[in-house]
């Protein structure tokens, strides 16, 4: 076998992995945008989307596809709802103060990983994909389950997209993230708005985490390697710019991909750590930020 | 009729009181002036009544409607539309954009929108723009275009007049008195007094967080030694109210 099918395959690889990173990053970068706030348990919210999904393969009767459905919807919406709650009980109460919401959300981390682990236990868990069906080529087959996993990932950025640019509740996420307290100015509800992005940002999170257990399998400790990349991908492409974000996933999905398959993982992981110095050092704004905007 | 009764309302900024006792009456149709040097508590006076900076103690009464102690985000939906020094826009959102968030707040319809932009009628041109493409001129014309999207009964404005051209001024310094005639209660803050003396109908010199005086617009024109006591500058010949 020639480089080009090798090129491929990791190029492929690199594309599922910068799509689930997308949205992943994509929660954290919306909710330090708006709300200013490092949400170190973000990863959680991805875990508990995966751990979600399992449950409904697990409980709910008949084919895979059944519980993977409900799974897309439960997680989301149950994860969505304890983020909610989670801003209310505990970030309002501090005032969003950067660095107490760093040290809540590190508690909120460990409360969320200890409570998977009491409730599912230790064990990894496997879950089936929603259909089984492979695209041949030439060289190889692949998975057409993580071909849809991109194109969730496409759509639902895109409907972040539309929400953020084109309607009403986006514009008050705007304007709140532009300024806050022209927003109060204004009538808006900074309360309401931060806790429903809190919330929308969990639930990328944990729409990632369902779309990603077929592939990789539910465990209450997952969530620490997505948070650090999402990290590494919202640093990259500028806090806070969407844009930016979905660029920084591409790449380093990509670079990921590639690396993983002509190198090793490690290698891989060396190299965005090394990409986040180099942007820190050389960069602070990110890549794909023009300076003093943010989209 | 009165429209804004502020009584006896304090501030802090941390240890530091800012505000000390504030009370002012406000009617419609009325322009009242706030005078100081900086640091007086002017742009805290503002911020106090808008409820971003929570006062310590007070009453706020708008129309009759007791606003005291509600949540920052309910005065403005009240009725009290606000024009922040340096116009705070929203830069990175268009110029409709920036309009529609006004018109959101009190859900006033197409009626507002049209009210403002026919005082202000540059900003048709301009919808799509970003606004912090636009002049400074422009900035505080869309700044007072979407306080006036709240259709409020009163608007308080903090310098607007900084920074701008003298023609841009007197476009501003129109709209005030338009405003004014149409039987909105105008609180200016002001630390250029030429711009004041022609639409101002009283004057309240603030230092060190509270009101010293309140005085008549004829009396300040009269006794120019006032505005050197309290804001330390001379005053400059007023100009008619029409410039």
């Amino acid at each position: 076998m020639d480089l080009a099918p090798y090129l491929l395959l990791a190029g492929l690889e690199g594309l599922v992995q910068a799509s689930v990173l997308m949205l992943t990053a994509l929660g954290l970068s919306l909710v330090f945008g708006v709300m200013r706030v490092v949400n170190v348990a973000h990863g959680e919210f991805y875990m508990l989307g995966a751990l979600i999904a399992w449950a409904c393969g697990a409980y709910i009767p008949g084919p895979p596809v059944l519980g993977f459905v409900a799974g897309l919807l439960v997680a989301p919406l149950a994860v969505g709802a304890l983020a909610w709650a989670a801003d209310r009980a505990v970030l309002q109460k501090i005032g969003y103060n950067p660095e107490g919401t760093i040290v809540s959300t590190i508690g909120m981390l460990y409360i969320l990983q200890q409570g998977a682990l009491l409730t599912f236990g230790p064990d990894a868990r496997a879950v089936d994909a929603p259909f089984y069906y492979t695209i041949r080529t030439p060289w190889f087959g692949y998975s057409s389950y993580k071909l849809f996993t991109v194109a969730v990932a496409i759509l639902l950025v895109a409907g972040l997209w539309l929400l953020m640019r084109k309607s009403k509740v986006g514009l008050l996420m705007r304007a709140t993230q532009f300024d806050r307290e022209t927003a109060l100015n204004f009538g808006i509800p900074v309360g309401k708005v931060y806790s429903a992005v809190f919330a929308i940002g969990a639930m990328m999170a944990a729409v990632a985490g369902v779309l990603v257990v077929p592939n990789q399998q539910a465990h209450y400790l997952m969530g620490t390697d997505p948070l650090l990349l999402s990290f590494v991908v919202v640093i990259v492409g500028g806090l806070g710019s969407i844009p930016g974000t979905i660029a920084a996933a591409v790449l380093i999905g990509l670079s990921d991909g590639l690396l993983s398959v002509f190198f090793s993982p490690t290698l891989a992981k060396i190299v965005s750590t090394l990409l986040v110095a180099l942007v820190l050092i050389f960069r602070p704004e990110g890549l794909f930020t023009v300076k003093g905007r943010r989209a | 009729m009165t429209k804004l009764q502020v009584e006896g309302l304090s501030a802090f900024y941390g240890q530091s009181q800012a505000l000390r006792g504030l009370t002012l009456e406000l009617s419609g149709g009325e322009v009242l002036c706030l005078l100081g040097r900086n640091g007086a508590g002017k742009t805290t006076a503002l911020k106090a009544i808008m409820g971003t900076v929570p006062p310590s103690s007070g009453r706020l009464v708008l129309d009759g409607r007791e606003l005291t102690g509600l949540p920052p985000q309910e005065i403005p939906r009240a009725g009290i539309g606000y024009v922040p020094q340096g116009r705070r826009l929203f830069t990175e959102l268009t110029v409709w954009e920036n309009l529609e968030i006004g018109l959101m707040t009190r859900k006033t319809g197409r009626e507002a929108l049209e009210h403002a932009l026919e005082l202000f009628p540059v900003l048709r041109e301009r919808m799509q723009q970003r606004s912090g493409t636009l002049s400074g001129g422009e900035q505080t014309m869309l700044a007072m275009a979407r306080a006036m999207c709240l259709n409020p009964s009163v608007i308080m404005l903090d310098e607007p007049t900084e920074g701008l051209m003298p023609s841009a001024i007197a476009g501003i310094r129109e709209a005030v008195i338009r405003l004014r005639s149409e039987g909105v209660a105008i609180l200016l803050v002001e630390q250029r007094v030429d711009a004041v003396l022609p639409v101002a109908d009283r004057v309240a010199f603030m230092d060190h967080g509270e009101i010293k005086a309140e005085l008549p617009i004829a009396e300040v024109r009269a006794n120019p030694d006032l505005l050197h006591h309290y804001v330390g500058i001379a005053a400059r010949p007023a100009r008619p109210a029409t410039c």
